[in-house]
């Protein structure tokens, strides 16, 4: 079984975020980068299938060469090759494309993105590539068991789960739940040095595929102070959330 | 510039609330920009409802292939009516469902795909609008470059506006294809409202001490019709089950109120729920850096404060109901 996983180069949870050029960039000044949460519950659930059915793992990204060390990470967690599409994306759109070209060339029995990446939130890739490449697509995954072909999965819904019979190839958009929190693996030294001897390949794109166009970006206003309330005094908040904040 | 919304519906066939707020979404733009609004939806008991909030025509195909969900089969519908139609704006809600199939959509009927939408849009030669990005932390001014749009409006962003109009009803000859994911079993948690659909949330974290202690969680939750939720250690203690952790790296809320009670408000616990409208703290912590995102908060012992709330609320609820 081959797997690519789709990996997102995102700031950490706890960065600050400021733009700069005339607030039409991210500012990735005094910013450290991981790998998209949602697509660490995807590549070790990938290393998994690697670890107990010998599935080769690949790992992808579309980005400039600062996105290299997240890629050398994954590499270090397990992945076998990583490949970075060398360019600027400017939208989810091109990033489902140039994926979508590649798989188109190179066959994977299993495409793993995650659900949304923290930085942009578009939830747009893994949608965009099962339709590039019509292949099937299950979206927020949170179990996925495969034998031969066949694949057993969850799906969550509102309210609950949904399991799912399919077949590879496939595509999913992975969350927290295809493997847990206490899963997640740190890189160790020994993956740290095996990762740089691993291919990392570099592809060279011409075409744009840009549907949108990010203008630019501005910062919520601060918020107000809070109405502080004494624990005797319940009767307030009830009367402010009803009357004033009409919320109840 | 006709515009189509998705319009959802429950497992008994009534609207959601997302379906009237697109709607209304909708019929601002066309107001604005001319053109008419038109809604699909599968097996709706009451279509007609959906001409309350300026829907021209609706197509409600009443079929039992039809009935469950399948991203496949729905965004096939969904762009056969978008192309005979004539549309150039599809407009969808931000649940699981139209966020499966808004991608999937996008290379259908070749349009420019923006989510999390907050503005109505302008038109500047192309669509503009404005959208959340990095977990309610900044917003993004985006320009669609293609002729056809679509547009994910976040939850709650707009509200819902009537605006009686009179409604054609007519159905749509489907070719529905097979079935490429087949649905072994639903299982549903609970019956009680989801994150996603709740206009109050009510959530508990580590401070609430142990599961044993969640009865103050869900029984406020239960005069107060919302729906419950909880921080991320919450869930990784296995005090809660998952679907119930919200934040940057769980479940969005954007609800109308969101209660936190016994949690710190980490950065990444406020980057999911902040886009709440109004937010309450309880915490025994005055410098819980929560109480600098809430709008309203109180420094007080959980298990003093919330079955006092639970009892008051009652009352209130006994004279305004
Ligand atoms: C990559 C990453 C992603 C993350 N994503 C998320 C996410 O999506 N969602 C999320 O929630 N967290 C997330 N976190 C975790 C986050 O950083 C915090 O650790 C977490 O939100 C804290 O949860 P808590 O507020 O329940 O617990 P704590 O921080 O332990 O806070 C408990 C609070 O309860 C109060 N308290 C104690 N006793 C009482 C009482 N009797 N009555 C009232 N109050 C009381 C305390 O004063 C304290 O403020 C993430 C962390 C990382 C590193």
């Amino acid at each position: 079984m081959k797997i690519l996983v789709c990996i997102s180069h995102v700031p950490d949870t706890t960065s600050k975020i400021n733009f700069s050029e005339n607030n039409t960039v991210f500012d990735k000044t005094g910013v450290q980068f991981v790998i998209n949460p949602n697509d660490e519950f995807g590549l070790t659930r990938a290393i998994w299938f690697k670890e107990k059915n010998n599935a080769v793992v690949h790992v992808i990204n579309v980005g400039l060469s600062d996105t290299e060390s997240t890629l050398r990470k994954a590499l270090a967690i397990g992945a076998d090759k990583a490949i970075r599409i060398n360019h600027n994306p400017k939208d989810g759109h091109s990033v489902a494309k140039y994926i979508s070209n590649y798989i188109s060339n190179n066959s994977y029995d299993l495409i793993i993105a995650g659900r949304e990446s923290i930085d942009y939130n578009g939830g747009m890739v893994p949608g965009m590539i099962s339709a590039f490449t019509d292949i099937n697509f299950i979206d927020k995954c949170i179990d996925l068991n495969i034998s031969g072909d066949s694949v057993e999965a969850s799906r969550e819904i509102e309210g609950g789960k949904e399991n799912i019979s399919t077949k590879l190839p496939l595509i999913i958009g992975g969350q927290k739940g295809l493997v847990e929190e206490s899963d997640l693996r740190i890189p160790n030294m020994r993956g740290i040095m095996m990762a740089r001897k691993k291919e990392l390949e570099v592809v060279e794109v011409n075409e744009d595929y840009q549907s949108t166009n990010s203008k630019s970006f501005e910062k919520p206003l601060p918020k107000g102070e809070v109405t502080l309330i004494s624990a005797d005094e319940i009767d307030k908040l009830i009367d402010l959330l009803h009357k004033e904040a009409k919320a109840i | 510039m006709d515009i189509l919304i998705f319009a959802e519906t429950d497992d008994k066939g009534n609207f959601k609330k997302d379906a009237f707020e697109i709607a209304s979404y909708a019929y601002e733009i066309s107001s604005q920009t001319g053109g008419s609004v038109r809604a699909i939806c599968f097996n709706s008991k009451n279509p007609e409802k959906l001409s309350d909030y300026g829907v021209k025509k609706i197509i409600n195909s009443e079929n039992d292939e039809l009935k469950n969900f399948d991203a496949g089969i729905y965004s096939d519908c969904i762009s056969d009516v978008f192309k005979s139609e004539n549309c150039s704006i599809l407009v969808l809600s931000s649940s699981s469902n139209s966020k499966y199939i808004g991608g999937i959509l996008s290379v259908k009927i070749d349009a420019g795909y923006v989510t999390n939408i907050i503005s109505i849009p302008v038109k500047d030669n192309n669509l503009v609008v404005v959208r959340n990005t990095f977990t309610n932390k900044a917003f993004e001014t985006v320009e669609i470059t293609k002729s056809n749009s679509i547009l994910a409006v976040s939850k709650n962003s707009f509200g819902l506006k009537e605006n009686p109009t009179k409604t054609e009803i007519s159905d749509f000859n489907f070719n529905i294809s097979e079935r490429r994911n087949k649905v072994s079993s639903i299982e549903k948690t609970s019956n009680k409202v989801t994150i996603a659909d709740a206009d109050i949330v009510v959530s508990g974290g580590r401070g609430l001490k142990g599961p044993e202690n969640w009865h103050l969680i869900e029984n406020l939750a239960e005069v107060l019709g919302a729906a419950t939720a909880c921080s991320k250690p919450v869930s990784d203690l296995g005090w809660r089950p998952h679907s119930e952790h919200v934040g940057q790296t769980g479940k969005p809320v954007s609800s109308n109120l969101y209660i936190a009670i016994g949690i710190s408000g980490a950065i990444q616990h406020l980057a999911g729920v902040n886009s709440s409208k109004v937010k309450v703290v309880i915490n025994t912590d005055p410098d819980a850096p929560f109480f600098k995102a809430a709008d309203y908060g109180i420094v007080g012992d959980a298990f003093d404060v919330v079955p006092n709330l639970i009892d008051k609320l009652k009352e209130f609820k006994s004279v305004n109901d």
